[in-house]
Protein backbone atom coordinates (compact mmCIF):
# COMPACT_ATOMS: atom_id res chain seq x y z
CA UNK A 1 0.00 0.00 0.00
CA UNK A 2 1.36 3.31 -0.78
CA UNK A 3 1.18 6.15 1.55
CA UNK A 4 -0.88 8.78 0.64
CA UNK A 5 -0.42 12.53 1.21
CA UNK A 6 -1.77 16.15 1.18
CA UNK A 7 0.03 18.46 -0.29
CA UNK A 8 -2.08 21.51 -2.09
CA UNK A 9 -4.85 23.29 -0.81
CA UNK A 10 -7.51 25.74 -1.49
CA UNK A 11 -10.57 27.63 -0.22
CA UNK A 12 -13.46 29.97 -1.18
CA UNK A 13 -15.90 30.03 2.31
CA UNK A 14 -17.47 32.24 4.06
CA UNK A 15 -14.87 33.00 6.42
CA UNK A 16 -12.66 33.83 3.70
CA UNK A 17 -11.86 33.23 0.49
CA UNK A 18 -7.68 32.39 0.30
CA UNK A 19 -6.34 30.24 3.11
CA UNK A 20 -4.01 33.32 4.70
CA UNK A 21 -7.69 34.98 5.72
CA UNK A 22 -8.99 31.38 6.93
CA UNK A 23 -6.55 30.90 8.94
CA UNK A 24 -6.78 34.12 10.66
CA UNK A 25 -10.96 33.60 10.96
CA UNK A 26 -10.32 30.23 12.37
CA UNK A 27 -7.59 31.64 14.91
CA UNK A 28 -9.97 34.76 15.99
CA UNK A 29 -12.89 32.67 16.35
CA UNK A 30 -14.52 34.64 13.80
CA UNK A 31 -18.49 33.79 12.10
CA UNK A 32 -19.14 34.04 8.19
CA UNK A 33 -23.30 33.82 9.11
CA UNK A 34 -26.01 36.63 8.08
CA UNK A 35 -29.30 37.03 7.07
CA UNK A 36 -30.36 36.61 3.63
CA UNK A 37 -33.28 38.95 3.68
CA UNK A 38 -34.75 37.84 0.35
CA UNK A 39 -35.58 34.44 1.76
CA UNK A 40 -38.45 35.25 3.64
CA UNK A 41 -40.15 36.28 0.38
CA UNK A 42 -39.61 32.71 -0.08
CA UNK A 43 -41.06 31.86 3.38
CA UNK A 44 -38.48 30.74 4.59
CA UNK A 45 -38.68 29.74 8.65
CA UNK A 46 -35.39 31.49 8.90
CA UNK A 47 -33.13 33.14 6.75
CA UNK A 48 -29.98 32.47 8.63
CA UNK A 49 -27.22 32.18 5.74
CA UNK A 50 -22.99 31.73 5.56
CA UNK A 51 -22.32 34.91 3.43
CA UNK A 52 -20.35 35.03 0.49
CA UNK A 53 -19.78 37.18 -2.33
CA UNK A 54 -19.38 35.33 -6.59
CA UNK A 55 -16.23 35.57 -7.81
CA UNK A 56 -15.85 37.53 -11.47
CA UNK A 57 -14.30 34.93 -13.42
CA UNK A 58 -14.27 37.02 -16.48
CA UNK A 59 -10.85 37.64 -18.13
CA UNK A 60 -9.48 34.22 -15.93
CA UNK A 61 -11.89 31.50 -18.14
CA UNK A 62 -12.99 31.84 -21.52
CA UNK A 63 -16.52 32.62 -22.15
CA UNK A 64 -17.13 28.60 -23.10
CA UNK A 65 -15.23 27.96 -19.94
CA UNK A 66 -17.88 29.87 -17.53
CA UNK A 67 -21.06 29.54 -19.22
CA UNK A 68 -21.23 25.63 -17.91
CA UNK A 69 -19.92 26.94 -14.23
CA UNK A 70 -23.07 27.18 -11.82
CA UNK A 71 -22.52 29.32 -8.86
CA UNK A 72 -20.50 26.38 -6.59
CA UNK A 73 -18.88 25.63 -9.81
CA UNK A 74 -17.07 28.88 -9.78
CA UNK A 75 -16.29 28.74 -6.02
CA UNK A 76 -14.53 25.04 -7.50
CA UNK A 77 -12.55 27.08 -9.48
CA UNK A 78 -11.05 29.33 -7.70
CA UNK A 79 -10.55 26.81 -4.48
CA UNK A 80 -8.56 25.00 -7.15
CA UNK A 81 -6.38 27.54 -8.54
CA UNK A 82 -6.10 28.57 -5.14
CA UNK A 83 -4.49 24.40 -4.71
CA UNK A 84 -2.88 24.44 -7.45
CA UNK A 85 -0.69 27.18 -6.84
CA UNK A 86 -0.45 26.28 -2.98
CA UNK A 87 1.22 22.67 -4.48
CA UNK A 88 3.14 24.10 -7.02
CA UNK A 89 0.92 22.68 -10.12
CA UNK A 90 1.12 24.10 -12.95
CA UNK A 91 -0.58 23.29 -16.51
CA UNK A 92 2.16 21.85 -17.89
CA UNK A 93 2.30 19.44 -14.68
CA UNK A 94 -1.26 18.52 -15.59
CA UNK A 95 -1.29 18.25 -19.22
CA UNK A 96 2.16 16.07 -18.56
CA UNK A 97 0.69 13.51 -15.97
CA UNK A 98 -2.27 11.44 -15.61
CA UNK A 99 -4.49 13.83 -12.40
CA UNK A 100 -7.64 12.61 -11.55
CA UNK A 101 -10.57 14.37 -9.84
CA UNK A 102 -13.19 13.60 -7.18
CA UNK A 103 -15.22 16.32 -6.02
CA UNK A 104 -17.96 16.08 -3.75
CA UNK A 105 -21.22 17.85 -4.94
CA UNK A 106 -24.81 16.86 -4.36
CA UNK A 107 -27.22 19.82 -6.22
CA UNK A 108 -26.92 22.39 -8.68
CA UNK A 109 -30.86 24.17 -8.21
CA UNK A 110 -30.80 27.26 -10.01
CA UNK A 111 -29.84 25.93 -13.59
CA UNK A 112 -32.61 23.83 -13.18
CA UNK A 113 -35.06 25.64 -12.15
CA UNK A 114 -33.82 28.28 -14.45
CA UNK A 115 -34.35 25.68 -17.94
CA UNK A 116 -37.38 24.97 -16.59
CA UNK A 117 -39.25 28.08 -16.25
CA UNK A 118 -37.93 28.98 -19.55
CA UNK A 119 -39.95 26.03 -20.88
CA UNK A 120 -43.01 26.51 -18.82
CA UNK A 121 -43.20 30.35 -19.90
CA UNK A 122 -41.52 29.66 -23.48
CA UNK A 123 -42.49 26.41 -24.86
CA UNK A 124 -39.40 26.44 -26.32
CA UNK A 125 -35.94 24.54 -25.09
CA UNK A 126 -34.46 26.00 -27.52
CA UNK A 127 -33.68 29.28 -25.77
CA UNK A 128 -32.64 27.83 -23.08
CA UNK A 129 -29.14 27.88 -23.86
CA UNK A 130 -26.14 25.68 -23.99
CA UNK A 131 -24.45 26.01 -20.21
CA UNK A 132 -27.49 24.69 -18.63
CA UNK A 133 -27.10 21.26 -19.08
CA UNK A 134 -23.70 21.23 -17.75
CA UNK A 135 -24.54 23.68 -15.04
CA UNK A 136 -27.51 21.71 -13.33
CA UNK A 137 -26.07 17.92 -13.99
CA UNK A 138 -25.34 16.82 -10.36
CA UNK A 139 -21.35 16.30 -11.71
CA UNK A 140 -21.15 19.79 -12.64
CA UNK A 141 -18.08 20.62 -10.84
CA UNK A 142 -15.89 17.46 -11.83
CA UNK A 143 -17.50 18.02 -15.32
CA UNK A 144 -16.11 21.52 -15.57
CA UNK A 145 -12.93 21.43 -14.01
CA UNK A 146 -11.72 18.75 -15.66
CA UNK A 147 -12.16 20.26 -19.08
CA UNK A 148 -10.60 23.20 -17.60
CA UNK A 149 -7.13 21.67 -15.94
CA UNK A 150 -7.43 19.29 -18.95
CA UNK A 151 -7.12 16.37 -16.34
CA UNK A 152 -6.46 12.97 -17.64
CA UNK A 153 -7.13 10.38 -14.61
CA UNK A 154 -10.33 9.48 -12.52
CA UNK A 155 -13.29 12.10 -13.35
CA UNK A 156 -16.16 12.11 -10.73
CA UNK A 157 -18.58 13.52 -8.57
CA UNK A 158 -19.25 12.20 -5.14
CA UNK A 159 -22.90 12.79 -4.08
CA UNK A 160 -23.32 11.43 -0.31
CA UNK A 161 -25.42 14.50 0.75
CA UNK A 162 -23.20 16.35 3.59
CA UNK A 163 -20.18 13.61 3.75
CA UNK A 164 -19.76 13.94 -0.20
CA UNK A 165 -16.45 15.65 -0.02
CA UNK A 166 -15.15 13.88 3.22
CA UNK A 167 -15.69 10.61 0.97
CA UNK A 168 -14.19 12.08 -1.99
CA UNK A 169 -11.09 12.78 0.17
CA UNK A 170 -11.49 9.01 1.66
CA UNK A 171 -12.13 7.64 -2.02
CA UNK A 172 -9.39 9.48 -3.72
CA UNK A 173 -7.13 7.92 -0.59
CA UNK A 174 -7.69 4.13 -1.59
CA UNK A 175 -7.34 4.46 -5.31
CA UNK A 176 -4.00 6.25 -4.36
CA UNK A 177 -3.18 3.64 -1.71
CA UNK A 178 -3.67 1.22 -4.29
CA UNK A 179 -1.53 2.63 -6.79
CA UNK A 180 -4.34 3.20 -9.17
CA UNK A 181 -3.57 7.11 -9.20
CA UNK A 182 -0.93 8.84 -8.09
CA UNK A 183 -2.96 12.57 -7.81
CA UNK A 184 -5.89 13.21 -7.38
CA UNK A 185 -7.56 16.55 -7.17
CA UNK A 186 -9.92 16.67 -4.40
CA UNK A 187 -12.78 18.77 -3.16
CA UNK A 188 -17.01 19.85 -2.55
CA UNK A 189 -18.43 22.44 -3.79
CA UNK A 190 -21.50 23.95 -2.11
CA UNK A 191 -24.48 26.22 -3.69
CA UNK A 192 -25.82 28.86 -1.40
CA UNK A 193 -28.54 30.42 -3.48
CA UNK A 194 -32.20 30.74 -1.65
CA UNK A 195 -33.70 28.30 -3.71
CA UNK A 196 -31.40 25.61 -3.11
CA UNK A 197 -32.09 25.57 0.44
CA UNK A 198 -35.79 25.97 0.65
CA UNK A 199 -36.57 22.13 0.85
CA UNK A 200 -34.37 22.08 3.66
CA UNK A 201 -35.76 25.22 5.66
CA UNK A 202 -38.67 23.33 5.30
CA UNK A 203 -38.25 20.69 7.57
CA UNK A 204 -37.88 23.00 9.85
CA UNK A 205 -34.18 22.23 10.78
CA UNK A 206 -32.29 25.97 9.72
CA UNK A 207 -31.62 28.28 13.67
CA UNK A 208 -33.96 30.72 14.46
CA UNK A 209 -32.05 33.12 16.37
CA UNK A 210 -32.14 35.57 13.07
CA UNK A 211 -31.55 38.53 15.58
CA UNK A 212 -27.66 37.43 16.43
CA UNK A 213 -26.53 35.41 12.88
CA UNK A 214 -23.16 35.22 14.17
CA UNK A 215 -24.28 32.96 17.15
CA UNK A 216 -27.11 31.48 15.22
CA UNK A 217 -24.63 28.39 14.72
CA UNK A 218 -23.89 26.66 18.23
CA UNK A 219 -23.09 22.82 17.96
CA UNK A 220 -23.11 21.08 21.07
CA UNK A 221 -24.65 23.77 23.09
CA UNK A 222 -27.47 22.97 24.93
CA UNK A 223 -29.46 26.12 23.21
CA UNK A 224 -29.13 25.46 19.91
CA UNK A 225 -31.83 24.58 17.53
CA UNK A 226 -31.10 24.30 13.99
CA UNK A 227 -28.05 24.46 11.46
CA UNK A 228 -26.96 27.13 9.08
CA UNK A 229 -26.79 26.67 5.75
CA UNK A 230 -23.90 27.75 4.46
CA UNK A 231 -21.37 27.22 1.56
CA UNK A 232 -18.44 27.68 -0.68
CA UNK A 233 -15.80 25.24 -2.17
CA UNK A 234 -12.46 23.32 -1.14
CA UNK A 235 -10.37 21.72 -3.05
CA UNK A 236 -7.23 19.69 -1.93
CA UNK A 237 -4.43 18.07 -3.77
CA UNK A 238 -3.91 14.50 -2.52
CA UNK A 239 -1.28 12.54 -3.93
CA UNK A 240 1.05 9.56 -3.31
CA UNK A 241 4.22 10.10 -1.04
CA UNK A 242 6.35 8.84 -4.00
CA UNK A 243 4.95 11.40 -6.09
CA UNK A 244 4.83 14.22 -3.63
CA UNK A 245 9.12 13.40 -2.94
CA UNK A 246 10.36 13.15 -6.53
CA UNK A 247 8.79 16.52 -7.39
CA UNK A 248 9.73 18.16 -4.33
CA UNK A 249 6.31 19.17 -2.93
CA UNK A 250 5.47 20.73 0.33
CA UNK A 251 3.55 17.94 2.14
CA UNK A 252 1.16 19.41 4.58
CA UNK A 253 -0.26 16.09 5.77
CA UNK A 254 -0.81 12.40 5.36
CA UNK A 255 -3.87 10.93 5.57
CA UNK A 256 -3.68 7.74 7.35
CA UNK A 257 -7.01 6.21 7.72
CA UNK A 258 -10.66 6.55 5.90
CA UNK A 259 -13.74 5.18 8.15
CA UNK A 260 -17.28 4.88 6.61
CA UNK A 261 -20.61 3.42 7.35
CA UNK A 262 -24.22 3.39 6.81
CA UNK A 263 -26.76 3.71 9.42
CA UNK A 264 -29.50 1.84 7.81
CA UNK A 265 -32.03 3.36 9.46
CA UNK A 266 -33.96 6.64 8.70
CA UNK A 267 -33.54 9.49 6.05
CA UNK A 268 -33.00 12.10 8.15
CA UNK A 269 -32.64 11.03 11.80
CA UNK A 270 -29.14 10.76 12.77
CA UNK A 271 -28.01 7.40 15.13
CA UNK A 272 -25.68 6.48 17.31
CA UNK A 273 -24.19 3.26 16.26
CA UNK A 274 -23.59 3.95 12.49
CA UNK A 275 -21.09 6.75 13.30
CA UNK A 276 -19.22 4.93 15.73
CA UNK A 277 -18.46 2.04 13.50
CA UNK A 278 -16.44 4.60 10.74
CA UNK A 279 -14.52 6.37 14.06
CA UNK A 280 -13.51 2.95 14.35
CA UNK A 281 -12.98 1.69 11.19
CA UNK A 282 -11.10 5.01 10.50
CA UNK A 283 -8.93 4.11 13.41
CA UNK A 284 -8.08 0.52 12.42
CA UNK A 285 -7.22 1.62 8.82
CA UNK A 286 -4.82 3.66 10.34
CA UNK A 287 -3.44 1.20 13.32
CA UNK A 288 -4.20 3.78 15.58
CA UNK A 289 -5.51 4.22 18.92
CA UNK A 290 -8.35 6.52 20.01
CA UNK A 291 -5.23 8.08 22.45
CA UNK A 292 -3.48 9.00 19.47
CA UNK A 293 -6.00 11.18 18.16
CA UNK A 294 -5.04 15.03 19.35
CA UNK A 295 -8.03 16.88 17.89
CA UNK A 296 -11.39 16.58 16.67
CA UNK A 297 -13.25 18.16 14.33
CA UNK A 298 -16.82 17.24 14.54
CA UNK A 299 -19.57 16.82 11.98
CA UNK A 300 -21.99 18.78 14.79
CA UNK A 301 -23.90 21.14 12.92
CA UNK A 302 -26.11 22.19 15.78
CA UNK A 303 -28.90 20.39 15.36
CA UNK A 304 -30.41 19.11 18.55
CA UNK A 305 -30.33 15.36 17.90
CA UNK A 306 -27.60 15.32 15.32
CA UNK A 307 -25.14 16.73 18.11
CA UNK A 308 -26.26 14.25 20.87
CA UNK A 309 -25.56 11.53 18.78
CA UNK A 310 -22.14 12.27 17.41
CA UNK A 311 -21.36 13.23 21.05
CA UNK A 312 -22.60 10.10 22.36
CA UNK A 313 -20.71 8.12 19.40
CA UNK A 314 -17.32 10.00 20.14
CA UNK A 315 -17.65 9.31 24.04
CA UNK A 316 -17.97 5.60 23.27
CA UNK A 317 -14.80 5.62 21.19
CA UNK A 318 -12.77 8.40 22.85
CA UNK A 319 -14.48 8.81 26.25
CA UNK A 320 -11.22 7.71 28.16
CA UNK A 321 -9.01 10.32 26.20
CA UNK A 322 -10.46 13.27 27.09
CA UNK A 323 -9.74 14.35 23.41
CA UNK A 324 -10.37 18.03 22.52
CA UNK A 325 -13.33 18.63 20.10
CA UNK A 326 -14.73 21.87 18.26
CA UNK A 327 -17.32 22.10 15.08
CA UNK A 328 -15.73 24.78 13.06
CA UNK A 329 -19.57 24.81 11.69
CA UNK A 330 -20.02 26.67 14.74
CA UNK A 331 -18.47 29.70 12.62
CA UNK A 332 -18.96 28.57 9.06
CA UNK A 333 -22.59 27.09 9.35
CA UNK A 334 -23.25 23.71 7.58
CA UNK A 335 -21.09 23.91 4.06
CA UNK A 336 -22.65 20.58 3.39
CA UNK A 337 -21.32 18.69 0.42
CA UNK A 338 -18.36 21.06 0.69
CA UNK A 339 -18.01 19.99 4.52
CA UNK A 340 -15.88 17.59 4.79
CA UNK A 341 -13.00 18.75 2.30
CA UNK A 342 -13.17 21.94 4.20
CA UNK A 343 -12.65 20.85 7.30
CA UNK A 344 -9.85 18.91 6.45
CA UNK A 345 -8.58 21.93 5.50
CA UNK A 346 -9.26 23.83 8.76
CA UNK A 347 -8.00 21.17 10.84
CA UNK A 348 -4.81 21.07 8.37
CA UNK A 349 -4.12 24.69 9.10
CA UNK A 350 -5.42 24.25 12.87
CA UNK A 351 -2.17 21.19 12.61
CA UNK A 352 0.10 23.86 10.78
CA UNK A 353 0.09 26.69 13.14
CA UNK A 354 -0.35 24.81 16.52
CA UNK A 355 -3.61 25.95 17.61
CA UNK A 356 -7.55 24.77 17.81
CA UNK A 357 -10.06 26.64 16.71
CA UNK A 358 -12.78 27.50 18.68
CA UNK A 359 -16.34 25.93 18.81
CA UNK A 360 -17.69 29.48 18.92
CA UNK A 361 -21.31 30.21 20.92
CA UNK A 362 -20.50 27.23 23.31
CA UNK A 363 -21.59 27.90 26.50
CA UNK A 364 -23.38 24.58 28.49
CA UNK A 365 -23.42 21.06 27.55
CA UNK A 366 -26.63 18.44 27.06
CA UNK A 367 -26.38 16.39 30.85
CA UNK A 368 -25.61 13.37 28.43
CA UNK A 369 -22.50 15.13 26.81
CA UNK A 370 -21.33 16.93 30.05
CA UNK A 371 -17.55 14.81 29.81
CA UNK A 372 -17.26 15.83 25.76
CA UNK A 373 -13.56 18.17 25.60
CA UNK A 374 -15.99 20.73 23.76
CA UNK A 375 -13.19 23.56 22.86
CA UNK A 376 -14.60 26.82 23.71
CA UNK A 377 -11.75 28.79 23.25
CA UNK A 378 -9.18 29.45 20.71
CA UNK A 379 -6.04 27.31 22.14
CA UNK A 380 -2.37 26.81 21.48
CA UNK A 381 -1.60 23.40 21.45
CA UNK A 382 1.29 21.26 18.97
CA UNK A 383 -1.27 18.83 17.08
CA UNK A 384 0.00 15.81 15.42
CA UNK A 385 -3.30 13.92 14.50
CA UNK A 386 -6.74 15.03 14.00
CA UNK A 387 -9.95 13.25 12.91
CA UNK A 388 -12.45 14.53 10.79
CA UNK A 389 -16.10 13.24 10.86
CA UNK A 390 -18.84 14.04 8.14
CA UNK A 391 -22.10 12.64 8.37
CA UNK A 392 -25.15 12.92 5.96
CA UNK A 393 -29.04 12.06 5.08
CA UNK A 394 -29.97 9.26 4.78
CA UNK A 395 -27.01 7.76 7.44
CA UNK A 396 -24.24 8.03 5.37
CA UNK A 397 -21.07 8.63 7.36
CA UNK A 398 -17.32 9.33 7.02
CA UNK A 399 -14.48 9.72 8.94
CA UNK A 400 -10.48 10.75 8.18
CA UNK A 401 -7.70 10.75 10.05
CA UNK A 402 -4.62 12.61 8.99
CA UNK A 403 -1.13 13.42 10.67
CA UNK A 404 1.96 15.54 10.40
CA UNK A 405 4.19 14.14 7.69
CA UNK A 406 7.08 12.10 9.04
CA UNK A 407 9.62 10.30 7.12
CA UNK B 1 -35.77 45.41 -39.57
CA UNK B 2 -32.83 47.47 -41.13
CA UNK B 3 -29.91 45.53 -41.76
CA UNK B 4 -27.69 48.10 -39.77
CA UNK B 5 -29.94 47.42 -37.19
CA UNK B 6 -29.16 43.56 -37.81
CA UNK B 7 -25.35 44.19 -37.77
CA UNK B 8 -25.40 46.52 -34.69
CA UNK B 9 -27.31 43.96 -32.43
CA UNK B 10 -25.14 40.70 -33.65
CA UNK B 11 -22.10 42.62 -33.84
CA UNK B 12 -23.06 44.12 -29.96
CA UNK B 13 -23.34 40.02 -28.66
CA UNK B 14 -20.52 38.90 -30.10
CA UNK B 15 -18.17 41.38 -28.44
CA UNK B 16 -19.79 41.50 -25.44
CA UNK B 17 -21.29 38.30 -25.01
CA UNK B 18 -18.77 36.26 -26.96
CA UNK B 19 -15.75 38.19 -26.04
CA UNK B 20 -14.47 38.63 -29.89
CA UNK B 21 -12.69 41.56 -30.79
CA UNK B 22 -14.74 43.84 -32.80
CA UNK B 23 -11.89 44.12 -35.51
CA UNK B 24 -12.90 40.72 -36.26
CA UNK B 25 -16.38 41.19 -37.19
CA UNK B 26 -15.87 41.92 -40.92
CA UNK B 27 -18.85 40.43 -42.77
CA UNK B 28 -16.44 37.71 -44.68
CA UNK B 29 -15.22 36.48 -41.46
CA UNK B 30 -15.78 32.61 -41.55
CA UNK B 31 -17.76 31.84 -38.06
CA UNK B 32 -15.63 28.70 -37.40
CA UNK B 33 -12.54 29.16 -38.23
CA UNK B 34 -12.18 33.27 -37.98
CA UNK B 35 -14.10 34.04 -34.96
CA UNK B 36 -13.82 30.73 -33.00
CA UNK B 37 -17.61 30.12 -32.74
CA UNK B 38 -18.03 26.35 -32.20
CA UNK B 39 -20.72 23.92 -31.82
CA UNK B 40 -22.05 25.12 -28.66
CA UNK B 41 -21.73 28.18 -29.33
CA UNK B 42 -24.66 28.02 -31.87
CA UNK B 43 -27.01 26.93 -28.89
CA UNK B 44 -26.60 30.72 -27.69
CA UNK B 45 -26.85 32.34 -30.98
CA UNK B 46 -29.99 30.78 -31.59
CA UNK B 47 -30.94 32.11 -28.25
CA UNK B 48 -30.52 35.69 -28.99
CA UNK B 49 -31.69 35.45 -32.60
CA UNK B 50 -34.91 34.39 -31.01
CA UNK B 51 -35.41 36.80 -28.70
CA UNK B 52 -33.81 39.71 -30.52
CA UNK B 53 -35.63 39.05 -33.79
CA UNK B 54 -38.62 37.45 -32.56
CA UNK B 55 -38.35 34.07 -35.15
CA UNK B 56 -37.58 30.58 -34.59
CA UNK B 57 -34.41 28.86 -35.47
CA UNK B 58 -33.62 26.07 -36.86
CA UNK B 59 -30.22 24.48 -36.75
CA UNK B 60 -30.77 22.76 -40.13
CA UNK B 61 -30.83 26.00 -41.90
CA UNK B 62 -27.80 27.79 -39.41
CA UNK B 63 -25.91 24.58 -40.75
CA UNK B 64 -25.66 26.93 -44.30
CA UNK B 65 -24.71 29.92 -42.35
CA UNK B 66 -20.79 30.23 -42.40
CA UNK B 67 -19.74 33.96 -42.65
CA UNK B 68 -21.06 36.99 -40.97
CA UNK B 69 -22.77 38.25 -43.96
CA UNK B 70 -24.28 35.05 -44.37
CA UNK B 71 -26.22 35.37 -40.40
CA UNK B 72 -26.85 39.00 -41.05
CA UNK B 73 -28.65 37.85 -44.45
CA UNK B 74 -30.31 35.11 -42.72
CA UNK B 75 -31.80 37.49 -39.87
CA UNK B 76 -32.63 40.04 -42.55
CA UNK B 77 -34.64 37.37 -44.54
CA UNK B 78 -37.04 35.92 -42.07
CA UNK B 79 -37.27 39.40 -39.19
Amino acid sequence: MKRVVISGIGIYSTIGTDIETVTKSLYAGKSGIGIDAGRKDYGFRSSLSGIIERPNLKGLLSRRERVGLPEQGEYAYVATMEALKNGSLDMDYLASNEVGILYGNDSSSIPVIEAIDIMREKHDTSLIGSGSIFQSMNSTISMNLSVIFKLKGINLTISGACASSSHAIGLAYILISGGFQDMIICGGGQEINAESMGSFDGLAAFSTYENEPHTASRPFDRTRNGLVPSGGAATLIVESLDSALKRGANILGEIKGYGFSSNGSHLSVPNVEGPKVSLLRALKTAGMKPSEIDYINAHATSTPLGDLNEGKALLEVFGDCNTPVSSTKSMTGHEMWMGGASEVIYSLLMMQHSFIAPNINFNSPDDELRTLNVIAETREQKLDTILSNSFGFGGTNSTLIISKYRK
Amino acid sequence: MQREKIVTIINQFLTEEFEIDESALVPEALLIQDLGIESLDFVDIVVIIEQEFGFKVTREEMVNVKTLDDMYNYIAERA
